[in-house]
């Protein structure tokens, strides 16, 4: 690989990165706080590029000469660099290049929730819980309706109605659940929280179809089978379909 | 593209020939595939004329391509992926910026200064100073690589690579959000992989040969002017490192997606193989070490000690950094370092939550 396509290389990987987070697909894949990093790194990665290309493409020069005496990067007059020490692997590069502007894949969703354990775990939770937010129905995070549900026995829960967000998986049973991919630095990590759902839940809804749902605190628990972690449940009263949220993950 | 590379093949070494500069090999030595009047004439295929054509293979047949990977299997493969690669390429770029800084403007007298003269004492001199770099281990490796160019003692360079991805601010600080009930894990943590990484680095001392490390041949700088210098490093080390965290990242996203979390849940209630089932997990997960504190938190099956071993060994060994490892230090190195690492890491990891937690 010569220096030109490695120019070329790091023009696209560096733009993909930059469009990534200059749109909203970066929060796919990561969380919303790396934005500047990542506008920063790509915009690194095209300067990069661009001086390659600006050095490669410049007329004779003094300084060619001593380059070409020690071959690693010479014999370049012609436009095509000597190849055989330059990084082959760097080939590679053009994977996410693909990954990030021809696929841009989706953000996790219900086969992920499905293979992993809910996150909930005492380590998650605080050892007293604030005020529901105002509101009727009060919008409140899968998380945070877990942590209460679970580790407070729903004592600031009951008496409201609640407003939850996420894309519905198939519970153990086949029944609907309600999930969402909680992060806390990139879809490696991500782990699902879950929250069954009794009621008036949606049937026949295809997996990974996004729901907002008004329900109330029901103190039936079960255990998820994966990592045998609590799963809350929630009365569901209403329900609607919404599109895809821009931030896919809590 | 030739095979018969110069660079990789010379027996005897020196710190001199590490560094690249004196290599006389490195001359002309003509690719005989591609002899040199071949290039010279019209109708030649060069990297960029093949770029072009897979650039515009992969537009014409995008829909199919993207049909191809529409299962959600390979979906969540491929989002796992992309992830780790935008996650990882902020740090590899810093690293790479900042291993270039080192390569150009700091000059090798100062590391002379700046390290303790006896090599047993700059090691953990070294391994402190990884306090100072706020990053994960992607931005480590050329650091290290870069550190060795310039004359430091690879004992140091190593367990300055081995520290910093583990006990720098923002990664201990991290540590201490995931696990608010157990604020002795950050000092477990942070104690533990100064220790393993000193460990290490005089392991090295004793042990370590330096011809088992082969830096890649990078352009020789000294010959450039500062600033095309700067780019020419930036360029070599965004491609070599670069490609080899795609490696590593493919391979973390197979691990991910083909692993089943309920294999862990058998293994959680014996201590011994909890310990080593961890150890495992985290070099298999290869998770950016400013995040692993969180899935270990969400480990909560395995006990206290299992985990700080899969925060002491996701930092310095995991199939991530192996693959950057080979390619930054060559792979006689890495298969030597990396089960070394990982045995050392095991260890004091559990000899240090034996005592603390």
């Amino acid at each position: 690989m010569n220096r030109q396509a490695q120019a070329v290389v790091m023009l696209l990987f560096g733009g993909a990165i930059l469009r990534a987070s200059l749109t909203d697909v970066y929060l796919r894949y990561v969380k919303e706080g790396l934005r500047p990093v990542l506008i920063a790194a790509g915009a690194v990665l095209i300067a990069a590029a661009i001086m390659t290309l600006w050095y490669d493409l410049r007329p004779h020069q003094p300084l060619d000469g001593d380059d070409e005496g020690h071959g690693d990067e010479g014999h370049d007059h012609d436009g095509h660099g000597h190849a055989h020490h330059e990084p082959r692997v760097g080939w590679l590069l053009i994977l996410p290049v693909l990954g990030l502007l021809l696929v841009a894949p989706p953000a996790l969703g219900s086969y992920a929730a499905e293979q992993a354990g809910t996150v909930l775990t005492t380590q998650n939770s605080a050892s007293d819980y604030p005020p529901l937010p105002p509101g009727d129905p009060a919008p409140i995070s899968l998380l945070d309706y877990a942590s209460r549900a679970v580790f407070d026995s729903g004592k600031s829960l009951t008496g409201r109605n609640l407003q939850l967000t996420g894309f519905v998986t198939p519970g153990p049973d086949g029944k609907p659940m309600l999930a969402r991919i909680v992060l806390s630095c990139c879809a490696a990590d991500g782990r699902p929280i879950k929250v069954g759902l009794t009621g008036n839940a949606p049937a026949g809804t295809p997996a990974d179809t996004w729901v907002r749902i008004v329900g109330v605190y029901t103190s039936r628990v079960e255990k998820d089978p994966v990592n045998r972690a609590a799963v809350p449940f929630v009365e569901v009263r209403t329900w609607q379909e919404i599109p895809s949220p821009r931030q896919p993950y809590e | 593209m030739s095979p018969a590379d110069g660079a990789t093949t010379r027996p005897a070494v020196t710190p001199d020939d590490i560094d690249g500069t004196t290599a006389p090999a490195a001359g002309p030595a003509p690719d005989p595939g591609t002899p040199e009047r071949a290039r010279s004439f019209g109708g030649r295929i060069g990297s960029v004329e093949v770029l072009a054509g897979l650039l515009v293979l992969l537009v014409v047949f995008r829909n199919p391509l993207a049909a191809l990977i529409s299962g959600a299997r390979l979906q969540t493969w491929t989002t796992v992926f992309v992830s780790v690669l935008v996650q990882a390429v902020p740090f590899l770029v810093f690293g790479v910026v900042l291993s270039a800084i080192i390569a150009v403007y700091v000059p090798r007298s100062f590391w002379a200064r700046a390290l303790p003269k006896h090599p047993a004492l700059a090691v953990p001199a070294a391994g402190v100073a990884g306090v100072i770099l706020p990053g994960c281990e992607c931005g480590s490796v050329p650091i290290a690589g870069s550190l060795i160019r310039r004359g430091v003692t690879p004992a140091a360079a190593l367990a300055f690579l081995l520290a910093a991805p583990a006990i720098n601010p923002i990664v201990l600080t991290a540590t201490a959000i995931a696990f608010p009930k157990n604020p002795e894990m950050v000092v477990a943590r942070g104690g533990a992989s100064l220790v393993v990484a000193v460990t290490m680095g005089w392991l090295w001392l004793r042990l370590g040969k330096i011809e088992w490390i082969r830096l890649p041949h990078r352009p020789d700088l000294d010959e450039l002017s500062r600033a095309r210098a700067f780019w020419a490093a930036c360029r070599h080390d965004v491609m070599h490192a670069g490609g080899f965290l795609v490696l590593g990242a493919a391979a973390a996203a197979t691990i991910n997606v083909v692993v089943p979390q309920q294999w862990l849940q058998s293994v959680a209630d014996n201590a011994v193989l909890s310990v080593f089932a961890l150890a495992t997990l985290a070099v298999l997960l290869s998770i950016c070490s400013e995040a692993d504190a969180f899935v270990a938190a969400s480990l909560s099956q395995f006990s206290l000690t299992s985990r700080l071993v899969f925060l002491v060994v996701g930092p310095m060994v995991d199939l991530k950094l192996i693959s950057m490892q080979t390619g930054m230090f060559g792979r006689r190195f890495a298969v030597r370092f990396a089960p070394a690492t990982f045995a050392t890491a095991i260890v004091v990891g559990t000899a240090v939550g034996a005592v603390l937690l």
